[in-house]
C-alpha cells in the first residue's frame, strides 16, 4: 500500500468515527433549544447543603435534582451538616473552593450564611436558597412563605373554632422553639391573625422543641386542664404526631381540631389525615418544591448573567389537605421522586 | 461557715438530700393543689406521672450505672437509634418480631461495647459513653435509618398497646415505670450482683480485693442500662407513634442526670436507691406539670430547670463530700 492509500484509509476511518459520534448526538431530536440546553448543562456542578439530609424534604429535593442531573449530565455534590450551622459554614466554605456553578443551600437562620453567599456571588457561583432566606439575597429563593403557612393554619382554626362555627374559640399554641427564626415569622402571623379573629382565645402557649414526646406531654396536660379546648394550630408534622397521640389518648379525637403543616410526604401527612389524627394539614408540597428547585437550578445553569444580579422568589403553593380534599396526588413519596423526578 | 461546716450541719440535722427533695416536691404539690385549678384531679395527677414515666425509666437505667461509679451518656442515642431501626425495618416489611430482635441485638451490642471499653480497656465511663453516643448516632444515621423521624408502621395492636395502652385507666408507661422500679429494687436489694454494684461503686479496689468480679460486673451494668434504654424507646415509639432520633442531640440525657442527681443519688457512686430516683422523677413531674398549667414561658422554664440542677449538685457535694481514699480515679 502506498502512503496515499494509508492516508485515505485513515481518513475514512476517522470520518466513520465522526459520523458515528454525530449520529449518537443526532439521536435526540433537536429543535435548537434542546441542543443549547444540553450543551449548557453538561459537565456543570451543583453543590447542595441542606440543614440535614435526615428529613424527608431535603431527601425529596436531592432526589429531584439527582434525577435532573442524571438526565442532563451535570454533577450534584451533597454535603450534610446534620443540623449544625457551624458544620454548614465549613461545608459551604470547602465547596466554594471547588468553584461549583450553582450552590443550593438551606440556611438555618438569616445570619449564619450571609457572608458566604456574598463570597459565592463574588466568585461567580450562583446561589439558590431553599425554605429559609438569608439577609443576603442569592439568585433565587425557592420555598415556603412561612408567614402564609401559619396564617393559613389560623384561617382554618377560625373556620373550625370561631363564632361562625358555633364554637368557643379556645385554642392552644404548641410552637417548636420560640426563638427559632422560622418560628418567629409564624408567631408574627399568628398574632396578626389573632387580632383579625378576636373570637379566638389562646388558653396556653407551651413550646415542644420540635420533639413529639414533649408535644405529647404538653398537649396532654393542656387537654386535662382545658377539656373544652376547640383546636390546636400545630407547628410541624414531626412534632405534632405527638400532639395527635395525646388528643387520642385524652379521648378527644375528632373533638379537638388539630391542624399541622409540613412537606406533605405520604407517611407523615396523608396517612395521618386518613386515620383522623390530623383534622387538616397545610402542605408546602415537597415534591412541588423539588420541581421549583430543579427549574431554578437549570435556568441558572443556562443563564449567562452575572451571579446575584437578578434575585427572584419562587414561593411554594400551599395545599390544604383534609379528609374531604385528599386524593391520590395529595402527598408524595421519596421513592416516587427518585423514580419519576419531581 | 465554710462548705464543710454547712455539710456537717446538714448531716448532723439528719437532712438527707432525698428528704429535702421529697419535702420540696410535697410542698410544691400542696401549693399547686391549693392554688391551681385543675391540678388536683385524678386525670391531671395521672398525666403528671405519665409525662415523666419515660424519663423515670431512663433514669433508673442511668442510676444503675451511677451506683457502680459509672455513667451512661450514650443511653439516649442508643435508645433512639436501636428503636428507630426497629421501626425502619418494620416499615420495610420485615416482620415485627424479627425487627425487634435486630434492634435489641444492636442495643445490647452497644451496651457490651460500652462495658468492654470501660472495664477492660479502662477508659473512663464518661468519655467512653460520650464517644459511643456520638458514634452510635452517626453510624445509625449513615447506615441503618434514612430519616430523623421514623413513623410507626401500621403494626399489631399489641405492639401499639405497649406504650399507648392502659389498664384500669392507668396508662401503660406508668405501669412500665412501676414494674421496672420493682424489678430493679429487688435486683439491687436481694441479688448478689445487685449488692456487688454498690460495693464496686463505693470502693472499686476494695471490691476487687474482696473477690468481686469487678470487670464482668461493669459489663453487666452497661448491658442492663442499654436494655432499659431500649425499653424506654419502645414505650416512647408506641406512645407517640414515631421515634425522633434527634433526641440523641437534645438535652434529654441531661434531664435524666438531673432526675438522678436531684433525687440524691451520689454522683461519685455507691450511694442511693431506686427510691431516690422515684423522688427525683416526682419532683420534676410536679414542677413541669405545674409550670405547664401556669403557662410559664419556655425560656423561663429552662432557667428554672437549670437552677434546680445546680442546687441539686451543690447539695450533693455538701452532703456527699469526696472521700480522699477512694475517689482517686474513675469518678465523675
Amino acid at each position: 500500500m502506498s502512503l496515499k492509500k494509508y492516508v485515505l484509509a485513515g481518513a475514512t476511518a476517522l470520518a466513520m468515527v465522526g459520523v458515528a459520534i454525530t449520529a449518537a448526538h443526532a439521536d435526540h431530536f433537536d429543535d435548537g433549544q434542546w441542543g443549547m440546553t444540553a450543551k449548557a448543562l453538561k459537565g456543570k456542578t451543583v453543590a447542595y447543603v441542606p440543614i440535614s439530609m435526615g428529613f424527608d424534604l431535603a431527601q425529596g429535593w436531592a432526589a429531584a435534582m439527582q434525577k435532573s442531573a442524571d438526565k442532563w449530565g451535570y454533577k450534584l455534590v451533597i454535603n450534610d451538616p446534620n443540623w449544625s450551622a457551624s458544620a454548614g459554614v465549613q461545608a459551604i466554605g470547602q465547596l466554594l473552593a471547588q468553584k461549583p456553578d450553582v450552590l443550593v443551600i438551606q440556611p438555618f437562620d438569616p445570619q449564619s450564611y450571609a457572608k458566604l453567599i456574598k463570597k459565592a456571588l463574588d466568585q461567580g457561583t450562583k446561589v439558590v436558597q431553599i425554605n429559609m432566606e438569608s439577609v443576603t439575597h442569592g439568585d433565587a429563593y425557592v420555598g415556603s412563605d412561612w408567614y402564609d403557612v401559619a396564617a393559613t393554619e389560623m384561617d382554618l382554626m377560625e373556620k373550625a373554632c370561631g363564632k361562625a362555627a358555633g364554637k368557643n374559640g379556645k385554642i392552644a399554641l404548641i410552637p417548636g422553639i420560640p426563638t427559632n427564626p422560622g418560628q418567629m415569622v409564624g408567631t408574627q402571623a399568628i398574632n396578626d391573625k389573632l387580632k383579625q379573629y378576636p373570637d379566638l382565645q389562646v388558653v396556653a402557649t407551651q413550646a415542644a422543641e420540635y420533639d413529639p414526646t414533649k408535644a405529647h406531654d404538653v398537649a396532654l396536660t393542656i387537654l386535662k386542664q382545658h377539656p373544652d379546648l376547640c383546636g390546636i394550630p400545630g407547628t410541624w408534622d414531626g412534632q405534632d404526631v405527638g400532639t395527635a397521640a395525646a388528643i387520642k389518648e385524652a379521648g378527644l379525637l375528632g373533638k379537638v381540631y388539630l391542624v399541622t403543616s409540613g412537606g406533605g410526604r405520604q407517611a407523615a401527612a396523608c396517612d395521618y389525615i386518613a386515620n383522623g389524627s390530623y383534622s387538616a394539614y397545610v402542605s408546602y408540597d415537597g415534591k412541588g418544591q423539588g420541581r421549583d428547585l430543579v427549574g431554578s437550578v437549570v435556568s441558572l445553569l443556562q443563564d449567562s448573567e452575572k451571579a446575584g444580579s437578578h434575585p427572584v422568589g419562587v414561593y411554594s403553593s400551599l395545599k390544604i389537605i383534609t379528609k374531604e380534599t385528599m386524593s391520590t396526588g395529595s402527598c408524595w413519596t421519596i421513592e416516587d421522586i427518585k423514580a419519576n423526578g419531581a | 461557715m465554710n462548705g464543710q461546716d454547712i455539710g456537717r450541719f446538714f448531716r448532723s440535722a439528719q437532712f438527707s438530700q432525698e428528704k429535702i427533695v421529697f419535702s420540696i416536691a410535697v410542698v410544691m404539690f400542696v401549693v399547686f393543689s391549693a392554688t391551681l385549678q385543675g391540678f388536683l384531679t385524678t386525670g391531671n395527677v395521672i398525666s403528671l406521672v405519665q409525662s415523666v414515666s419515660i424519663l423515670g425509666v431512663l433514669s433508673i437505667g442511668m442510676a444503675l450505672t451511677i451506683f457502680g461509679r459509672g455513667i451512661d451518656l450514650s443511653i439516649v442515642s442508643n435508645m433512639a437509634i436501636s428503636v428507630a431501626w426497629v421501626l425502619y425495618l418494620a416499615n420495610q416489611h420485615v416482620s415485627l418480631p424479627a425487627a425487634l430482635l435486630c434492634g435489641l441485638g444492636l442495643n445490647l451490642a452497644i451496651g457490651l461495647l460500652n462495658g468492654v471499653l470501660i472495664a477492660y480497656v479502662e477508659i473512663p465511663a464518661i468519655f467512653a459513653t460520650l464517644a459511643m453516643g456520638t458514634a452510635v448516632y452517626g453510624f445509625g444515621h449513615s447506615i441503618l435509618v434514612n430519616s430523623d423521624v421514623i413513623f410507626l408502621p401500621n403494626a399489631d395492636p399489641w405492639f401499639k398497646a405497649l406504650g399507648g395502652g392502659s389498664v384500669l385507666g392507668i396508662p401503660s408507661p406508668v405501669l412500665w415505670l412501676i414494674a421496672l422500679c420493682a424489678v430493679v429494687f429487688l435486683f439491687l436489694r436481694f441479688t448478689r450482683p445487685g449488692r456487688f454494684i454498690f460495693g464496686m461503686g463505693d470502693n472499686p479496689l476494695a471490691a476487687r480485693i474482696a473477690g468481686i468480679p469487678v470487670r464482668p460486673m461493669i459489663v453487666l451494668q452497661y448491658l442492663i442500662s442499654s436494655l432499659i434504654g431500649f425499653l424506654a424507646g419502645i414505650i416512647t415509639a408506641t406512645l407517640v407513634n414515631s421515634m425522633n432520633t434527634r433526641v440523641a442531640n437534645s438535652t434529654l440525657v441531661y434531664d435524666v442526670i438531673l432526675v438522678v442527681a436531684i433525687g440524691g443519688v451520689g454522683l461519685s457512686g455507691g450511694k442511693g436507691s431506686v427510691r431516690n430516683v422515684i423522688v427525683g422523677t416526682l419532683l420534676i413531674g410536679t414542677l413541669f406539670n405545674g409550670m405547664t398549667i401556669l403557662d410559664v414561658p419556655y425560656t423561663l422554664q429552662n432557667i428554672v430547670k437549670s437552677v434546680i440542677l445546680l442546687i441539686a449538685i451543690v447539695t450533693d457535694s455538701l452532703l456527699n463530700p469526696r472521700d480522699e481514699q477512694t475517689s482517686q480515679q474513675g469518678d465523675i
